[in-house]
């Protein structure tokens, strides 16, 4: 129920595309919670042990390096539409067998793909882990295709793309706005795939890419619930040892990197459905993984400022002292391996045109770029910013999700477990620094929302 | 990006203003063996749950009324002031209001639902004094200064056109006003294009002055907080309120009689089906059989029979589900599809022989051995965060059942029959189904080529 804050609705759709519930801001937990077990096997699993103690339950999830970046070129969104495979069974276990027994202990269980990872993971009360794990290592290489469901599950994917991305215009523009934005980087491509690339991804391709990809060596297991790590340790030898490495898989995930930035770019996509319309800037800007030390959290710390709550810049330029716009927001996406985006966006109040929007937004940035912020407000956005950490912990889930993101992303333990100390330590100079150096528009792509006004389709149809 | 695989549960705005759907609980969980029904020295009544594990404090609470208590023509003036209440009360405008709750990362959230005014209110424990300071202003002296209500009038506005154009919205308000015509369950509880910009402050101050009362009042709390400390800031916050609650009568309604079929046009790639009928309500003798049944039939996870039918054998729908909905008034089921525009009337038909064939046969024994074993495991699962847990006090309570309830449950989902469960099926489907379909003609929708505007590829 959007009551709240209507805003929400137009910068919640541009976030959900890049960064749906997990990690926000980025990966982060804090200092006062206890350090995760960690150890690795033989044939290079990576396990992470999280404890929480208030409820019988414990969740498994299971990262697989690999995301829709790694896809070869004409197969976009065939990383996605592999997860959705991977429920179809293996020989040991058919088809609904692994399913079906999580959901008569009363479990629940899903997957997730990204253009870094994808992951699967199963909410149990804890007895049921071991069996969680059991089914978990067996389709890590025993899945069996068949075309009789490979094909619905194909048809099923164009439905999720027509849900997520061609029923809804503003998803349409954040595709654009992505492909326009990565010139050379396979973040341009959308992690769903292009519809006509979808349409043609078959059984052959998704074995493939299973057999590159999904192995010991180049996944990570997360278990956060009611466990100890000196029980878990001797279950995932017992379960998962016996899976060969891959040795093919490279230790580096080497893509093609964006060359620096010489153009702004503008997009516009213009559809008889737009209500609202809306302008969207996402500028090209380091991640975690490839930021100086102390980039990323400036980042972090300049998003918030920008963009999150009434009293961000953005907002009270926009929304509140000039109302211009009905919302306004800004995020930043620091759990990526390669460069990341730092999102911008308002709606325009009727009769306002988009360059009035974009003025006030250039000033906000020009200001943040030649002065210090306030020490006041610095304080405020940091302390919001550590006690995400501190709330996450009340969610085991969230916990797994944070650990799992990161890992997969080319951080590791402590840069999680330090995020909120290095939170605290971005001054005010590296804030403005940060907007100065990464908030150029040669950087960057502009969107623009608008109603196409022009003859309806089925007119021409006749 | 994340693309979840799944068979996500759409709840569709409008519905969400309806009730929330509280997953129902079993076996108690530790946390949840502990529940307090504390009373404070004012007489505020919690249920509450002291756990010191993570250092902060979720509450959640309820006052009876909700969008039934709108005016018949000011549909969303509760909107309205659950968008504004925290913009401004007290000493504080709104700026300030908002920078004393984020300077301590105080979160705090009002919504109206179809029965019930809530809010949510977390923080870290040693922000509690604030916290709860900055809710009672908001509860006791909003102030619905005239540029906030212009900004936040804007932006409901704002989201009611978009909905003008957005299949979901536009199938789950015709699916409304199928089953409830004129009564409050039938308007928008959002409001609309025609009612928003009527509302005044004088309707907003009057909502505030009928509903905000402790007489309907119900809270839940879950946290590092001691039972005394907790009694003295419930006073603190609650105790000024009116006693009494004046709510306008709502009139128990029956939802309109399956089968009933609409057809809104809308040219979109994906035809949004939203369908259901009259349900079962809490506290009927065949509630917890329908709620069996209907978890085999269209209930979470990715083994329903809709489930099997219409995604997994023909691939037709990315999400297909089904809910029972109860109200204070009424019940209903509902379901929500998205299918291909050119295969819309096989979706339609598929689910409509499901439901049928359920009716008529009603489950095996197996399917209902399974369906037990499910919703007794799941309740640990429903209650592992504060914030969830708090959620679930606060719904037990609403739907007035006993504090020891998590305990009796299992038993209670034990008892169904095969016979009870049969029965429900008959009652839930034996009629068919109010079916509204939004999307392309099928003479338009034949035509593939369309199915992607050119943009998208």
């Amino acid at each position: 129920m959007p009551t709240h804050r209507f805003a929400v609705p137009v910068f919640a759709a541009l976030l959900s595309t890049f960064a749906i519930s997990a990690s926000g801001a980025l990966a982060q937990t804090t200092v006062t919670s206890e350090r995760p077990a960690t150890f690795a096997l033989g044939n290079g699993l990576q396990v992470v042990v999280i404890p929480d103690h208030r409820t019988p339950v414990v969740t498994q999830m299971i990262w697989y390096k690999v995301g829709s970046a790694d896809e070869t070129p004409g197969k976009s969104g065939l990383a996605h539409f592999l997860e959705h495979l991977m429920f179809k069974g293996t020989s040991k276990h058919p088809a609904g067998e692994f399913s079906q027994t999580v959901l008569k202990v009363g479990g629940n269980e899903n997957a997730f793909t990204s253009s870094d990872y994808t992951g699967y993971f199963q909410r149990v009360p804890r007895e049921q882990l071991a069996k969680m794990m059991a089914f978990e290592a067996d389709r890590m290489t025993g899945l069996i295709l068949k075309d009789e469901n490979v094909l619905p599950e194909r048809d099923v994917v164009l439905e999720e793309f027509n849900m997520r991305v061609a029923n809804n215009p503003e998803a349409r523009l954040t595709e654009q706005i992505m492909a326009a934005l990565y010139l050379n980087h396979p973040y341009g491509r959308p992690v769903i795939g292009w519809r006509q690339e979808i349409e043609k991804l078959d059984r052959e391709d998704a074995l493939a890419f299973y057999k590159r990809f999904y192995a010991p060596n180049n996944a990570i297991l997360v278990i956060a619930g009611d466990v100890e790590a000196k029980d878990v340790r001797p279950l995932v030898e017992r379960t998962f040892s016996d899976v060969a490495a891959q040795p093919a898989i490279p230790a580096q995930r080497l893509r093609p990197q964006e060359p620096v930035p010489a153009a702004p770019r503008t997009v516009t996509l213009s559809d008889p459905r737009v209500e609202q319309s809306s302008v969207r800037r996402f500028y090209l800007v380091p991640s975690s993984n490839t930021a100086a030390a102390g980039e990323s959290p400036a980042l972090d710390v300049l998003a918030q400022l920008m963009g999150n709550g009434n009293n961000s810049y953005l907002y009270r330029a926009l929304v509140v002292d000039r109302p211009l716009a009905v919302s306004a927001g800004a995020g930043y996406q620091g759990t990526s391996l390669d460069a990341t985006q730092f999102m911008i966006s308002a709606a325009p109040k009727p009769g306002v045109e988009f360059a009035q929007v974009e003025q006030v937004i250039d000033d906000v940035i020009a200001d943040l770029g030649q002065n210090t912020v306030r020490a006041e407000d610095l304080e405020r956005v940091k302390t919001q910013l550590i006690a995400e950490a501190i709330y996450a912990q009340d969610n085991q889930a969230t916990l797994a999700r944070w650990y799992g993101g990161a890992l997969t992303t080319g951080l590791n333990i402590d840069d999680i477990r330090s995020w909120p100390d290095r939170i605290r330590a971005v001054t005010a100079e590296q804030v403005r620094d940060a907007a100065q150096k990464w908030l150029d528009k040669k950087r960057s792509v502009t969107g623009y929302l608008i109603k196409d006004a022009t003859p309806k389709r089925e007119e021409k149809r006749s | 990006m994340i693309y979840v695989r799944t068979c996500t549960r759409r709840v569709a705005l409008i519905f969400a203003a309806c009730l929330a759907i509280t997953p129902l609980l079993s076996t108690p969980s530790h946390a949840a063996a502990k529940i307090q029904h504390l009373i404070s020295p004012g007489g505020i009544e919690a249920w509450f749950v002291q756990d010191a594990t993570v250092p902060l404090i979720a509450m959640e609470f309820a006052f009876g009324g909700g969008a039934s208590q709108d005016p018949a023509d000011k549909p969303g003036v509760s909107n309205m002031v659950a968008s504004l209440i925290d913009e401004g009360s007290g000493d504080l405008d709104s700026n300030t209001y908002h920078e004393r709750l984020d300077r301590r990362a105080i979160e705090l959230n009002f919504s109206s639902a179809r029965d019930t005014f809530r809010g949510s209110l977390r923080m870290l424990k040693d922000n509690k004094d604030e916290a709860f300071e900055l809710l009672r202003t908001a509860l006791t002296s909003p102030h619905f200064d005239s540029t906030d209500v212009e900004r936040i009038r804007a932006q409901i506005i704002s989201g009611l056109r978009r909905d003008t154009s957005n299949p979901t919205a536009i199938a789950s308000r015709k699916f409304l006003e199928a089953l409830f015509g004129d009564h409050p369950y039938g308007r928008q509880a959002n409001g609309t294009l025609d009612s928003i910009p009527k509302i005044d402050v004088a309707d907003m101050k009057d909502y505030v002055r009928r509903v905000l009362a402790k007489d309907t009042l119900r809270i839940a709390v879950v946290g590092d907080v001691d039972p005394v400390t907790l009694g003295k800031m419930l006073d603190q916050t609650f105790g000024g309120l009116p006693a009494k609650a004046s709510l306008t009568p709502v009139a128990d309604i029956e939802a309109a009689k399956p089968p009933r079929r609409e057809f809104i046009p809308l040219d979109v790639p994906q035809t949004v089906v939203t369908f259901g009928g009259p349900g079962i309500k809490r506290h009927d003798p065949n509630f917890m059989a329908g709620y069996v049944v209907n978890h085999i039939l269209g209930g979470g996870g990715l083994s329903s029979r809709l489930y099997h039918e219409v995604r997994e054998k023909r691939g037709l729908a990315y999400s297909v589900s089904e809910s029972l909905l109860w109200m204070d008034h009424s019940a209903i089921f509902y379901g929500n599809t998205g299918t291909r525009a050119d295969r819309a009337g096989e979706t339609v038909a598929a689910i409509d022989k499901e439901i049928r064939r359920m009716a008529e046969d009603g489950p095996t024994q197996q399917e209902l051995d399974e369906a037990k074993s499910y919703l007794k495991g799941s309740q640990m699962l429903a209650l592992d965060t504060s914030s969830k847990l708090a959620s679930a006090l606060l719904q037990y309570q609403l739907d007035k059942l006993p504090i020891d309830y998590i305990e009796k449950r299992n038993a209670i989902v034990d008892a169904v029959t095969l016979d009870e469960a049969k029965k429900a099926a008959r009652r839930l489907w034996g009629q068919g189904l109010v079916t509204v379909i939004v999307g392309r003609a099928p003479q338009a929708a034949a035509q593939p080529a369309a199915a992607t505007p050119p943009a998208a590829n």
